[in-house]
């Protein structure tokens, strides 16, 4: 689709928070465009789920099939749609936004009066010794190799971290016919003790009886190894096995793919960028944008709906897609705000019903320090090559923050963006300088949040201004 | 709370703050650097890295001849080498005008007496710059230039200041400045400070304290744009520098490509962000493309801007203040402070230690402001 110059709301993401969001404000008479990198609606959730060559129902099951009702909502809707289209850059000019993005390789320049950034999650970094060995990926990369090509892992799996979405993906594909030889569960022995607190609300959600389900499966597919405490992969090269520590002893086990997974966090590079306030979220140790509970950030104009802005899964970001539209309607003038609060109260209960449990979810799952915050050789920053240690002898010839370890160790200045090592890099200094990851911050992160070619970003339109441009170079 | 002991508060804590400190401690003076946010954190940090003395208003050339020596042996100054690479820097010219332009500024330094910019025709000029488009008819080269690498730069020079004593307080910021008898107070958000000499180092924030002192200065506040691509291979050793349009284009030591030149960003002076202008920086990409066609493919993927001051002639202000006692300055270095930032310092500290430099200052003096009216 080409793209107007101008929108009322441009929604960023089409995930669910992003699908609903559009469906929603288009149904309000805005002006609206959804624009999404991937080619087909769906996000990482419901990925590919127009395309997906797995048809058969039970392998991705019934969860994912979900966002058929979804995306054929966000069809019917008549929301611009922009897919294959990459958000670089969202700067305010006067009163509006200006948003920079790329399709099929050319950039242009659009304006919108109100943002929804509805960007997702990424998954946690996961640095153990060998990680950057070819051969391990991480178990989300995987899944959307099944879900939008139907491939699976051909020879001996091994699945390691920890969270629902690791048994997810253990059952998507033993189910696709994989064969997992093992998961290494590093959820922290005794941690259920410690959040029984929270389970009866968890027993109450809509959560439990999967979850139950989803665990009893994965122990009759494949061994299951709980209480992990070290992991690394080894191999020369290439991955040859892994090997593990539980109650103190060490064991080797061969593996040609070993699949990482810690969980998932917000994905905060365009919301860092643009410059909406953040704080640390301890309880999923994460750096997490702050908004209202409209999804309203610091910025007038910029909301986040769904996992972008806190972990809460797919059901809740629908809700939450939905009262950002809301928010933003109401932002332009064109919802009154006792029509917004009216038309709030459907959402809003399904929210809470979707919310309920996740305190138990994120205390139980929220992983050990020792895979949050690496030692010695191991790799920290993957683009730069990076170690812990290099981080560590860095902090203490002085340097306090990860703004200053770029400048020292260009740690984060890589393609990735810091995607990869942000959040370890923090924890890394904070624990060395026995200060909290809070008071260490986050990097500033810059435009282009994606990376974009010299030619595409010299074909854009000029202005008298840039016509004119004053000449500092002097004669 | 006391400077603890230290004569001299140094407000700002950027290269040419960090250079006082440093030179002060080598004449014996101690001295207290106090930075509102962490060393290096606008500008100082996150410039360009050039170490030019090619295209210096004529003022500035004394300066600019004598930091490059020290450049040279900047290792024996701070311990480090700041990643200086001496490759040259190089002006070029695309057509007859800017060549003309060129040669007859090469004439007038030679005329008054300086050899450090010559006129290279164009088969010199593409030898040394080969990925150069062949539209270049020839250049003004200053061979001894270079770059250097800016945040570890100032870095160094605040390291070295310490290990010799100097006191930095970072993220304190100045809250005012007062006379009390023969000293100067300085209330910060850390506590109040005494001391015997201020200097002002403040940088894009400076203008608040020569208000306080009385001497209002015309300052800008601005944010050259900066651009960064990928790594590539190398393909390119000289900063090659534009004359007819803006640009500043070098690759530095791990591969990655750095476009400058001046197209400024909005600057918020009170939140201390800036916002990038992405039509000016597809205007610097059109002249990147042009000039050099293996950068068409090149993979922009950070884009930034370093705040700083920039006064309406475009030249620092260095020296003592004309309406106070024991106070000095040294900012508005218009967004070529960084190969400044050896000497000045030394400046700063030969005027506080001998009440005179044996470079020419006067073309900076706060003075030539006298008579601005205050925002």
């Amino acid at each position: 689709m080409t793209l107007a110059s101008r929108y009322d709301i441009l929604v960023i993401g089409a995930g669910p928070a992003g699908l609903a969001a559009a469906a929603e404000s288009v149904a309000m008479g805005l002006r609206v465009a959804l624009v999404d990198e991937q080619g087909a609606p769906g996000g990482q959730i419901y990925r590919a789920i127009t395309t997906t060559p797995v048809q058969q129902r039970d392998v991705l099951g019934a969860d994912y099939w979900y966002g058929e009702k979804l995306v054929a909502a966000f069809e019917r809707s008549g929301a611009g749609y922009s897919p294959r289209t990459t958000v670089w850059a969202v700067t305010r000019e006067a009163d509006e936004f200006q948003i920079g993005l790329s399709c099929d390789g050319g950039a242009q320049l659009i304006r919108a009066r109100q943002v929804i950034l509805a960007t997702g999650a990424q998954e946690r970094p996961f640095p153990i010794p060998g990680w950057t060995l070819p051969g391990v990926m991480t178990a989300g990369a995987a899944q959307i190799l099944l879900k939008s090509a139907g491939l699976v892992p051909g020879g001996t799996t091994v699945l390691a971290g920890s969270g629902p979405l690791l048994y997810l993906i253990a059952a998507q594909f033993t189910a696709a016919g994989a064969r997992v030889e093992c998961l290494l569960d590093t959820t922290p022995a005794g941690r259920w003790r410690d959040v029984l607190r929270h389970a009866p609300d968890f027993v109450a959600s809509p959560y439990a009886a999967k979850g139950w389900s989803m665990l009893r499966a994965a122990q009759r597919m494949m061994r299951i190894v709980k209480g992990v405490e070290q992991i690394s992969a080894i191999g020369a090269g290439k991955l040859d096995g892994v090997r593990f520590t539980t109650g103190g002893h060490t064991q080797d086990i061969p593996a040609d793919l070993l699949l990482l997974h810690q969980g998932v966090v917000p994905g905060i590079n365009l919301s860092n960028a643009i410059g909406c306030a953040h704080h640390w979220d301890a309880a999923q140790a994460c750096f997490t944008p702050t908004v209202d509970d409209w999804g309203a950030t610091s910025i007038p104009g910029i909301t986040i709906a769904g996992d972008a802005a806190g972990i809460a899964g797919a059901r809740s970001a629908e809700a939450r897609g939905t009262l950002a539209a809301l928010h933003a309607a109401s932002a332009l003038g064109h919802l009154r705000t006792a029509q917004r609060d009216a038309q709030a109260v459907a959402p809003r209960r399904e929210l809470e019903r979707w919310n309920r449990g996740r305190k138990f979810v994120d205390a139980l799952y929220l992983p050990a320090p020792e895979f949050r915050i690496p030692t010695g050789d191991t790799i920290v920053c993957r683009c730069e090559e990076v170690t812990a240690r290099q981080v560590t002898e860095t902090v203490a010839l002085g340097c306090t923050g990860p703004n200053q370890m770029k400048s020292f160790l260009r740690c984060g200045m890589g393609p990735c963006q810091g995607r990869l090592c942000g959040l370890t890099i923090t924890e890394l200094i904070a624990k060395e300088r026995g200060v909290s990851p809070a008071e260490t911050g986050y990097y500033r992160l810059r435009f282009p949040v994606k990376p974009i070619t010299l030619g595409e970003l010299a074909a854009l339109p000029q202005t008298d201004s840039s016509v004119d441009a004053v000449v500092r170079i002097k004669r | 709370m006391s400077a603890a002991g230290a004569d001299v508060v140094i407000i700002g804590g950027g290269l040419h703050g960090c250079s006082a400190a440093l030179h002060l401690a080598r004449a014996g003076v101690r001295a207290l650097v106090v930075e509102k946010n962490y060393v290096g954190r606008h500008a100082s940090g996150v410039n360009a890295g050039g170490v030019r003395t090619l295209a210096r208003n004529e003022a500035e050339i004394p300066l600019a001849l004598a930091a490059l020596e020290l450049w040279h042996h900047i290792g024996e100054l701070v311990d480090d080498d700041c990643g200086f690479e001496s490759f040259g820097q190089i002006r070029v010219a695309e057509n007859a005008a800017d060549a003309a332009a060129l040669q007859q500024r090469e004439a007038r330094l030679q005329a008054l007496g300086y050899s450090h910019e010559r006129w290279i025709a164009a088969d010199e000029l593409f030898l040394r710059v080969p990925a150069l488009s062949r539209h270049c008819v020839g250049g003004l080269i200053a061979l001894r230039d270079g770059a250097a690498l800016p945040y570890r730069t100032t870095a160094a020079f605040r390291r070295k200041a310490e290990n010799l004593g100097q006191i930095f307080l970072e993220g304190t910021r100045v809250l005012g400045i007062r006379r009390e008898g023969n000293s100067w107070v300085v209330d910060t958000s850390a506590g109040t400070l005494s001391c015997r000499v201020l200097v002002n180092c403040a940088g894009a924030w400076a203008d608040a304290i020569c208000a306080a002192l009385g001497e209002p200065v015309p300052l800008e506040a601005i944010g050259p744009m900066m651009l960064v691509t990928l790594r590539m291979p190398r393909f390119l050793e000289p900063v090659v520098l534009g004359t007819g349009r803006p640009l500043s284009f070098k690759q530095t030591a791990e591969g990655t490509v750095l476009i400058g030149g001046g197209r400024l960003s909005r600057v918020d002076r009170g939140l201390e962000t800036t916002e990038l202008d992405f039509r000016e920086l597809a205007a610097s990409a059109r002249t990147v493309r042009e000039l050099f066609p293996v950068m068409r493919g090149a993979v922009i993927h950070r884009g930034w801007a370093g705040i700083e001051a920039r006064m309406p002639d475009e030249i620092p202000v260095i020296g003592p203040s004309s309406t106070a006692p024991d106070v000095f300055h040294a900012f508005g270095f218009s967004a070529h402070g960084f190969e400044l930032g050896p000497i000045v310092g030394r400046i700063t500290a030969e005027l506080i230690t001998t009440g005179a430099s044996a470079l020419p200052i006067a073309p900076f003096s706060i003075r030539r402001f006298a008579g601005h009216a205050p925002d």
